[in-house]
């Protein structure tokens, strides 16, 4: 931490300048939650960015280990909290894979839709955030109109609207509502008439592509080294979609492009979100008509207890791949339990692209890699 | 010209921009996605499934249908319930049974998961949508969920 | 008594009674006029992102900023400590005094102006530019990092957008032959100005209002404050009434560049049909309107655009507006020249 040297750099004779230390965060309302960035910057350009994690872990990972795996579910929702589902699907799906449970066909289903609806309501949210971060209010409210209506349809059927805790090893703690498929449906075509707003309010606007464009340029070696996943290496040309390499629940039937882009700047990462949004959109219109009918769950043991060995479960979440590896040594609790979250390899990404740029494209930058820090943290 | 077209482009999107956001304020009567809360406390309907807290109903005879399995206690992730249970004797069977003493919520401690409602064998517990439940002192979280004197039905069996 | 009475006596002879009277109005008229702008901007911010906004405090939320302003002055002081104490307390009253002295050469009708002086528009361009010294000092003199990278930018966006704010003008003033403000209205009695001088005019008044939004500090021009960039910018250590100031400054310098821009484009107190020479108080009824048309303009470039960063401004000013604004001042210059403005 802080090693940068304090020495002054002389720019033209005569002139003195000097690098100096700024504290982003913990509180600041770029970093989007408590995430502290000690910039080193000469005037307004960037020359280091040093990430200091650790305001809100809560040792996650360690909690697991006293946990039954049912109770591990939950956890997770902490994790990146706007992927909620979609982690718990994870634990969900390592759990089975180790006790080698099939679940029926409609959870499978289910399980995709309400994935895929998080997937938008994540990527709605951070459209607006994206929109407030370059100064742009509106798109805020707009974006939450949009994911308000998702929102409910999660409220509706799980119970809640974040944490939802849907997801139990062996199915859905409940059928959906009845009211499930008829909101899903208003919800595709009014989403379809505001995604085209979207572009015409952000994407095309000029000021906005002077902010993206160019800015936080990363290649695709880079985003491989560092472990980049989703959105922020697809956007680099780096096609890794969990959903296409490893499908796992119904996604194996679906047809759906991954979105790809190949300049790797801010801008692509942005295009590349909106393209999931459309993506996402077709693979539930895929399914809604057809959910197979049948059980919500198959019964599991009131204890859990997975074989010994270890597991790994892999899924792709709203900001890439995250993991679950599990090793059991046999008993109820898993004796180790790791998360590979997405954001901690996109944000370990943050210094090499945004050096040399200025405190504007830093935030442009942070906001494309979309960093949820409790996903960070653990 | 490279210079002019770019002012035009660039004029031109603005104008787009604004023909986005000036649609909304045209609307605006009609538009508002926010609520009037507390004003709309009277309609503000949550939906049936919504996890506000966990309760026990209890029917008309104050019988509830808890039997004391401690399931959903074993179940918590937090240790938000406890159970406090004593065997009695049934005065149909003459047969010692598990009896429920008190059933200790803490509603400080739940995170609203929905492992103990799914848990319970005899459905003894569910959720309730009330959404309001900040209180000025902590022990106001901690609740007993079976009423005083109140006693399992007849038939729930563990 | 008797030297009370000397005293009063002096005072009414010489006028200064009057114009601390004058004064005291103007004060009052423009604390409500700058509080009334802040509860718009809400408003019309709350329209734009569908929402309903302040609708609490007295019918429909009437009362909202005079509750905020309540509240603001009754809050703490805070700053802190290794802040410059004397440049630290003096900055706000830089930034307001020029905001509120600039009002006083205005025309709001044909006898409803404080000040009339025959450089009226030289005298707006030099006491808008003595602004960004309170904005500057703030800056440095709260000792913070963020606050002086804002006051930093500050300086820079200034001085560049003043070029532009006053060639602009410039290119009016070829048309009118003077810089008074009532003389600027009395010539567009035969047609606004942006009517006179059709092209190079129009060009002139969309540079005036890109430049004046950049010179208000406003979004998306907001690089001084840039919430998601630095927080508060410039005002990061201020609270209570002194964050006031800097709040109600530059609304009030928002109604400034609209009011500039009515008066030298569109023909200030005039009305657009001719009729208000029947009706005095009729002008002033006109003059608002024109001004809070341009106010709502820049309230809605505010909530649609994003925040040019700190560079593309400088390449905005110097490169585009700067090169197009020396042409159309040249242009006008011809027109005038050749006779070619249109007259009604
Ligand atoms: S909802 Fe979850 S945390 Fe709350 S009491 Fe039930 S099991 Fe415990
Ligand atoms: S509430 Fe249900 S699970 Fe809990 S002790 Fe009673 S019967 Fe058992």
């Amino acid at each position: 931490m802080g090693t940068a040297t304090l020495e002054p750099t002389s720019i033209k004779k005569g002139f003195k300048s000097e690098e100096y230390f700024i504290n982003m965060g913990p509180q600041h309302p770029a970093t989007h939650g408590v995430l502290r960035l000690l910039l080193t910057i000469d005037g307004e350009i960037i020359k280091k960015v040093d990430p200091d994690l650790g305001y809100i872990h809560r040792s996650i990972e360690k909690m697991c280990e006293s946990n039954s795996y049912q109770q591990i579910v939950h956890l997770t929702d902490r994790l990146d909290y706007l992927s909620s589902h979609i982690n718990n699907e994870a634990v969900c799906l390592c759990v089975e894979n180790a006790l080698e449970l099939e679940v029926p066909e409609r959870v499978k289903v289910i399980r995709t839709i309400l994935g895929e609806l998080t997937r938008i309501a994540s990527h709605t949210l951070w459209w607006g955030v994206m929109g407030m971060d370059v100064g742009a209010f509106s798109s805020y409210f707009y974006g939450f109109r949009d994911r308000e209506m998702i929102n409910d349809i999660f409220e509706e059927t799980c119970g809640a609207r974040l944490t939802m805790n849907y997801n139990i090893p062996g199915g859905l703690m409940q059928d959906i509502h009845p009211n499930f498929v008829k909101r899903v449906k208003e919800f595709i075509p009014h989403f379809r008439s505001k995604l085209p707003e979207y572009d015409r309010l952000l994407t095309g606007n000029i000021i906005f592509q002077k902010r993206t464009k160019g800015v936080g340029v990363l290649s695709k070696e880079d985003a491989i080294n560092f472990g980049a996943s989703g959105p922020v290496a697809r956007a680099s040309g780096y096609s890794c979609d969990v959903r296409k390499y490893h499908p796992y629940s119904a996604l194996d039937k679906i047809n759906f492009t991954e979105a790809l882009d190949t300049t790797g700047d801010s801008f692509a990462r942005y295009k590349v979100r909106i393209a999931e949004m459309w993506e996402s959109l077709a693979i539930i219109e895929q399914l809604i008509d057809n959910i197979p009918e049948g059980d919500h769950k198959v019964a599991t043991n009131a204890v859990i207890k997975l074989p010994k060995g270890e597991f790994y479960q892999k899924v792709e979440t709203a900001r890439g791949e995250f993991g679950v590896y599990i090793i059991s040594t046999g008993t109820k609790n898993p004796y180790r339990v790791k998360f590979r979250s997405p954001g901690l390899s996109n944000l370990s990404l943050l210094n090499h692209i945004a050096v040399g740029g200025k405190i504007g494209d830093l935030v442009a930058t942070m906001a494309t890699i979309d960093i949820v820090v409790p996903d960070i943290d653990r | 010209m490279g210079y002019f077209s770019d002012i035009y482009h660039g004029i031109g999107t603005l104008l787009t921009g604004m023909r986005v956001t000036g649609k909304y304020f045209i609307n605006a009567r009609k538009g508002a996605i926010t609520q009037q809360y507390p004003d709309n406390r009277d309609t503000l309907q949550m939906f049936e499934r919504f996890r506000g807290e966990v309760v026990m109903p209890h029917d008309e005879n104050n019988e509830h249908s808890c039997t004391g399995c401690q399931k959903c206690e074993l179940a918590c992730p937090n240790g938000s319930i406890e159970i406090i249970w004593d065997r009695v004797i049934d005065p149909e069977t003459g047969k010692k049974k598990k009896a429920i003493d008190q059933h200790i919520y803490h509603l400080g401690m739940c995170t609203q998961c929905g492992l103990c409602v799914d848990a319970c064998p005899s459905d003894a517990i569910k959720w309730a949508q009330n959404f309001e439940n900040s209180v000025y002192d902590r022990t106001q979280l901690t609740r007993i969920l079976n009423k005083p004197g109140s006693k399992v039905r007849a038939g729930v069996e563990e | 008594m008797n030297s009370i009475s000397n005293m009063i006596d002096w005072f009414v002879s010489t006028g200064v009674l009057n114009m601390a009277m004058i004064a005291l109005i103007y004060l009052t008229v423009f604390a409500v006029l700058g509080l009334f702008l802040v509860l718009l901007e809400r408003k019309v911010a709350a329209w734009f992102q569908l929402r309903i906004g302040p609708n609490r405090v007295g019918y429909l939320g009437l009362f909202q900023t005079i509750a905020d302003a309540l509240k603001l002055v009754s809050k703490e002081l805070t700053g802190t400590v290794k802040a410059d104490k004397f440049l630290y307390n003096l900055a706000p009253y830089f930034v307001i005094v020029t905001s509120l002295m600039a009002l006083a050469v205005f025309p709001f009708t044909r006898d409803l102006q404080a000040f009339d002086i025959n450089i009226g528009v030289f005298f707006l361009v030099a006491i808008s530019s003595i602004g960004v010294i309170g904005i500057l000092l703030g800056g440095w003199s709260s000792n913070n990092k963020f606050a002086l990278i804002g006051a930093m930018r500050s300086g820079v966006q200034t001085i560049s957008y003043e070029l532009s704010v006053g060639i602009s003008l410039l290119t009016m003033v070829i048309l009118t032959g003077s810089l008074q403000l009532s003389e600027i209205i009395e010539v567009q009695k035969s047609g606004w100005l942006i009517v006179q001088g059709h092209i190079p005019a129009i060009i002139a008044f969309m540079i005036y209002m890109i430049a004046g939004t950049a010179e208000t500090n406003r979004a998306p021009f907001d690089m001084v404050e840039a919430e998601s960039e630095l927080g508060a910018g410039y005002h990061t250590e201020y609270s209570g009434m002194k964050f006031a100031y800097f709040f109600l400054a530059e609304f009030i310098n928002m109604f400034i560049i609209a009011a500039l821009a009515t008066t030298v484009f569109f023909g200030g107190w005039l009305s657009p049909f001719g009729i208000t020479d029947s009706l005095p108080w009729m002008g002033l009824f006109w003059f608002l309107a024109k001004t809070f048309v341009l106010v709502f303009l820049m309230m809605w470039f505010r909530w649609t655009f994003p925040r040019l960063r700190v560079d593309q401004l400088l390449t905005l000013e110097w490169k585009y507006l700067l090169p197009i604004n020396l042409v159309n001042l040249v242009l006008m210059a011809v027109i005038v020249w050749l006779n070619l403005t249109i007259q009604i």
